[in-house]
């Protein structure tokens, strides 16, 4: 190891049942450095971060780290703080109730005679927050303070644990751009102390803005560590989306032109506040448009704030030219409309219930308690998607829980097709599904476009969106900046447009 | 999500928790100032009366404050009733049936206690069990237990016990003159003392022992508590132990008041020491609470039961509605800020 | 039979239920030789059997309301006992018109029914509108009418045992004219009758079981789970009522401290020996009242065991704590991981 590397991560291999999480990966960390770690979905950027702070032992490789001869071991966060290694999430992991000052020691409280000396904490708890030019007082609550001044709480509770390696896990995200400012002030300030931080984020912005060198990775591999400067934003996204920005290939979906523009849905000025600032957007009949972004940009907020699965505080929607009040989910069910959520555990499948029970659901919740559907009805119109997406199940009476992820999301994409919707928002359809059944969802697509049902689509892969939308809209940092179409629709116009600012930087 | 940005960079601002304790203790004077001026002939506003909410309520001072402990780890524990009167009920049949000392019967108490809640612990913090569902079960057996022990009320005549019992402590220059213009001093029994002391070393751990302010880092997010490096599951264990623990303690002190033992004894206490907690400051959720604010619950809870006791012709049902409402209302007002503080975050 | 048939059987749902029933009554047949026996006297049938089945009748109407509370909000109503009090309070006072002992009704039967039953779906109400509408812990919230509940119903009784000995009030839970089956068991089926078509009549069953497995994925597929949450503490509340009007009809008063006292443990009982999980989602009605019968099964049996009914909540306490602790995560990962090991160990043993 030379002498600035305080972390060096060499051939980590880690495997999930089923999924290969990381393959042969290195990761290289230098003293006194910012170092962006990037990579959409399922690239391994967070079971990187797992595997260094010992939350998932590794399959294979070794993690070395300056100051000890021996490759480490660690077994759990506290041998991982042990090393020197420590983690700030995006979700601050500290006690809201507590002071700041027992935020900052808890655990290593200062004691004298056997009794905690809160006198010595708090003025120990000022230095430091002092030291680090935090404006926050030491006996203040943890939970009166602002979000950003508890990330950085959070940030000097690991400096003061004498670390040499800091990894902010998306600490940014639920910042606003005064915040982040602060933040990197801090940043900066570790920097020069020496510290190595890893800087996990997906806002392109802030990559560019605070850190020397990123590191790539895509489905679990390595794609490779460049020196921020000598990399463009647009041949960044390209690496990460996994494309060779010079030989973008021209894929391109063959779109029928609409004859004629008639708009399902209407969005004037929608936004929610901390969410998705005010956006316009259009659906014709007919239409599949996208929504691209990297991840976290705003393209689920968007979507679920015309579905009324987040209340709108701004703005209005019309429905086939009428204006409507969408209170909640059901409110924009009635106007016809459907929602693939992007989380399919989460907020898609009821886990415990039958794939029949499964794909009834919203019909059911559409018409209403007191009309309930026949057991006839129901059988049959699980048998119909069953058929018709091939969904495979033993039976329509097994617990969908016991479904792979392809069919589970064929059974809810089954369920909203059941409720005839007008217009169908697929939040991330395809993701963690196999090839064969991906083709599928996008040929359904099509097929449902051309029968006249207006749609949304999602998807952080590039390629697909093209095949299927003939229109996109545009989205970066919890804004919706833009839409692409005609020409512009190829992977170097998507990529331009996500990458935003000037792309030949 | 909106920022919380500026809220503490210069003023300091009150918080809903220290809120709702101030509501706490105002709540009290008012309550128990208007007892003294309606109820002044009968009373209510000699010393003597103040003291009297010690003297009746030394034992649940004791469990409510344990309660609290258990509370700000997030659970609860709905056996003390039933500790209670399986405490004293062992007690009374030990010192009665079986000669036992007075001495040996406060470790009885002690024990049991103890055991309650070593096993409750055991179950809520490594089975990962409701401690709802836990603590009902407790609730069951110990009264169920108190039963197998005697079904007839056993009276105490332990002279060692009793001497305990009737020891009045006066207090200096404390008292009332009565109509003839004689000065009755006021009094204390050492339960209060006892109750007191125990109160005051509780406060000291919560406030500043590593164990204290590791049982507030459980209650305000364990998994951040986990991340801490904080052992959870034990430290939950060692609050439902120690909870246990003063659960025997106000057990034995219930027992000095009452010098017996039944069936139907500190029934519905596991209320007065939940509503007690709650009123005085311990939020549900866990976190927030204070052995101090508790002392203050358990006011109110006596002031109550005095204020209609003196008045003479209100059933003593009344104790458990108005304090259930008062509960109630503390509930939602927590609900109510916890909603609040939800939206600002 | 070979395995897979005997897993098929041990991992249906009713399975659990059925085999505590049928253990208990095992138990008895060798213990209490009479058990089984059913005999005729005085034109009504006698026999263990008979007295099992009428006096579970308010345990199972008040396990169907338990299931549906457990099933849509993972966790329980534990003032079902305490609202009966208070139905039965409603019930004889206005039969008995404020009199302490009345030998004519001082009111019609159908008012006074109607009166209770809407008192306790008003208990019902509130501790739904506190756990779905606040959403305060089920336990939390219903603690509250726990205690408070008897005192009202003190208080609407004027802290006297109200008497309404009349025939007609009687007859709830007692004999209709000359049918020897009493009238208890009858209500009993009814009530499981009605709410069964309810749930498979409407679509609430399913609601929830939906909102009681994934709370966010049913708002989104345009589901109301506070509403759904709120009726299932309603229908909570006005089953207690029931069971209240029948517990004071058996004893034609309305003795507040002993009407429903410790029930609302054997109704949570009766739901997890039923095989349903304590946390909500998935429910078998049946299960909770096979598990109710059991439960009365158990009682009669531990009496006939000269076990005294002050001491019976020993047992109840120690049945629930095994019960919930075979249900628990943690204990399962624990077996399974004991299995693995077991598993392993008679590989390497093999080679």
């Amino acid at each position: 190891m030379s002498n600035d590397v305080v972390l060096s991560m060499r051939d980590i291999s880690k495997t999930f049942p089923g999924v290969k999480a990381l393959q042969h990966v290195d990761f290289t960390l230098r003293k006194g450095e910012i170092h962006a770690l990037m990579g959409e979905n399922g690239a391994g950027k967070s079971t990187l971060i797992k595997v260094l702070t010992g939350v998932h032992s590794l399959d294979g490789g070794e993690i070395r780290i300056a100051g000890s001869d021996a490759p480490i071991i660690n077994k759990s966060p506290q041998d991982a703080q042990s090393h020197g290694i420590s983690t700030v999430y995006q979700e601050v992991n500290l006690c809201p109730n507590l002071s700041v000052a027992e935020n900052l020691f808890i655990g290593r409280e200062p004691r004298k005679f056997g009794f905690i000396d809160w006198h010595t904490m708090n003025k120990k708890a000022t230095e430091l927050l002092k030291s680090l030019d935090i404006d926050a007082r030491a006996t203040d609550k943890l939970e009166e303070c602002s979000l950003a001044k508890q990330q950085m709480i959070a940030i000097a509770r690991a400096v003061d644990m004498k670390c040499q390696v800091l990894i902010l896990d998306e600490p940014t995200s639920s910042l606003d751009d005064e915040e982040v400012e602060k933040l990197f002030v801090l940043m900066r300030r570790l920097q020069k102390e020496g510290v190595g931080i890893i800087f996990v984020t997906h806002f392109l912005e802030q990559v560019y803005a605070v850190c020397d060198r990123i590191t790539v990775l895509r489905n679990g591999t390595l794609v490779g560590e460049y020196p921020v400067k000598e990399l463009p934003r647009v041949e960044l996204v390209a690496k990460m989306m996994g494309k060779n920005f010079d030989d973008l290939a021209d894929i391109k979906g063959d779109h029928k032109v609409l004859e004629k523009f008639e708009p399902v849905i209407e969005a004037e000025q929608v936004g929610r506040k901390g969410s998705i600032k005010p956006f316009d957007f259009a659906v014709n009949k007919g239409e599949v448009v996208g929504l691209t972004g990297l991840l976290g940009s705003g393209r689920s907020e968007l979507v679920r704030a015309i579905y009324g699965a987040d209340k709108p505080d701004t703005g209005k929607i019309k429905v086939n030219g009428k204006e409507v009040k969408i209170n909640s989910p059901l409110d924009a069910m009635k106007q016809g409309m459907a929602y693939l959520p992007e989380d399919r555990k989460k907020d898609g499948i009821l886990a415990d219930l039958s794939v029949r029970e499964n794909i009834i659901i919203a019909l059911q919740a559409k018409r209403g308690m007191f009309h309930p559907m026949s057991r006839k009805e129901m059988e049959e119109a699980a048998d119909k998607y069953i058929d018709m997406l091939q969904i495979k199940t033993a039976s329509r009476e097994t617990p969908i829980k016991s479904l792979s992820g392809g069919n589970q999301q064929k059974v809810i994409i089954g369920r909203w097709l059941l409720t005839n919707p007008d217009y169908l928002i697929l939040d991330e359809p395809t993701r963690g599904i196999d090839i064969g059944t991906k083709t599928e969802i996008q040929k359904l697509v099509l097929d449902l476009a051309d029968q006249g049902m207006a749609v949304t689509f999602i998807s952080s892969e590039v390629e697909e969106m093209l095949r299927t939308c003939s229109r996109m809209g545009v989205l970066r940092d919890g804004k919706k900046v833009g839409e692409i179409s005609g020409d512009q629709l190829t992977q170097e116009g998507v990529m331009k447009a996500i990458a935003g600012g000037d792309s030949n930087e | 999500m909106a920022k919380l940005k500026t809220t503490t960079d210069s003023n300091r601002k009150i918080n809903g928790n220290t809120f709702l304790l101030i509501i706490t203790i105002a709540l009290f004077a008012i309550m128990y100032i208007a007892g003294m001026v309606i109820f002044a002939d009968k009373g209510f506003a000699k010393p003597q009366m103040f003291l009297n909410l010690f003297i009746s309520n030394a034992g649940l001072l004791v469990i409510a404050v344990g309660q609290t402990i258990v509370m700000i780890t997030g659970g609860i524990d709905i056996s003390v009733g039933s500790i209670t009167a399986l405490v004293c009920m062992v007690m009374a049949n030990q010192m009665e049936n079986h000669g036992m000392s007075a001495y040996a019967a406060i470790a009885v108490a002690l024990v049991i206690g103890l055991a309650f809640g070593i096993v409750q612990g055991f179950l809520i913090s490594y089975l990962e069990i409701q401690p709802f569902i836990v603590s009902l079960a407790g609730l069951f057996f110990g009264r169920g237990m108190t039963s197998m022990v005697s079904t007839e009320m056993i009276s105490i005549k332990n002279e060692t016990f009793l001497a305990w019992a009737n020891a009045k402590i006066y207090l200096p220059f404390i008292g009332s003159y009565s109509k003839s213009g004689k000065f009755h001093p006021a009094y204390i029994y050492p339960t209060v003392i006892i109750a007191l002391i125990i109160v005051a070393i509780i406060a000291v751990v919560m406030k500043y022992t590593k164990f204290g302010r590791e049982v507030y880092a459980v209650g305000g997010n364990a998994q951040s508590a986990l991340m801490m490096g904080l052992n959870v599951k034990r430290i939950k264990f060692k609050a439902y132990v120690l909870e246990g623990l003063l659960a025997g303690c106000g057990g034995f002190l219930f027992c000095l008041n009452s010098c017996a033992g039944f069936v139907e004894q500190a029934k519905g206490l596991e209320m007065d020491a939940i509503s007690a907690s709650v009123i005085g400051g311990t939020l549900l959720s866990g976190g927030v609470g204070t052995p101090f604010g508790t002392i203050f619950g358990v006011l109110i809870k006596g002031t109550i039961t005095s204020l209609i006791t003196t008045q003479g012709t209100l059933s003593s049902w009344w104790v458990r509605i108005v304090l259930s409402a008062l509960l109630c209302f503390f509930i939602v007002l927590q609900a109510i800020f916890a909603r609040m503080k939800k939206k600002n975050a | 039979m070979n395995k897979d048939s005997i897993k098929k059987i041990t991992s249906m749902r009713l399975f659990l239920p059925i085999v505590c029933l049928v253990a208990v009554l095992l138990v008895n047949l060798i213990t209490t030789p009479g058990f089984f026996k059913i005999s005729i006297n005085n034109g009504v049938l006698y026999g263990y059997i008979v007295d099992v089945v009428n006096r579970a009748s308010e345990l199972v109407i008040l396990a169907v309301g338990m299931t549906l509370v457990t099933a849509a909000s993972g966790g329980q109503d534990i003032s079902v006992g305490a609202v009966m009090a208070v139905a039965a309070a409603v019930c004889c006072q206005i039969l008995s018109g404020g009199e302490v002992s009345v030998t004519e009704l001082a009111a019609p039967m159908g008012l006074a029914i109607i009166a209770a039953i809407l008192a306790s779906a008003l208990c019902g109400a509130f501790n739904g509108f506190l756990v779905a509408k606040m959403n305060i812990q089920p336990m939390v919230a219903t603690l509250i009418l726990y205690t408070a509940g008897r005192g009202i119903g003190q208080l609407i009784t004027a802290g006297q045992i109200t008497y309404v000995r009349v025939d007609s009030y009687k007859v709830f839970g007692g004999y209709i004219g000359k049918i020897p089956v009493p009238t208890p068991i009858f209500l009993a089926i009814i009530v499981v009758i009605i709410v069964n078509l309810i749930l498979k009549k409407t679509a609430l069953g399913l609601y929830i079981e939906s909102v009681g497995i994934n709370g966010t994925a049913s708002r989104l597929v345009g589901l109301n789970s506070t509403l759904i949450k709120f009726l299932t503490y309603v229908i909570c509340g006005v089953l207690a009522g029931i069971a209240g009007i029948i517990a004071s009809s058996r004893i034609y008063s309305a003795d507040v401290n002993n009407i429903g006292l410790n029930l609302e443990m054997d109704a949570i009982l009766a739901v997890a020996l039923g095989g349903n999980v304590l946390g909500g989602g998935k429910f078998s009605l049946m299960g909770s009242v096979i598990g109710a019968y059991t439960i009365q099964a158990l009682t009669t049996t531990l009496y006939a065991m000269n076990v005294k009914a002050d001491q019976l909540p020993v047992y109840k306490a120690i049945v629930v704590v095994i019960i919930v602790t075979l249900q628990s995560p943690v204990f399962q990962s624990f077996i399974a991981k004991q299995r693995a090991k077991k598993a392993a160990a008679a590989v390497e043993g093999g080679k």
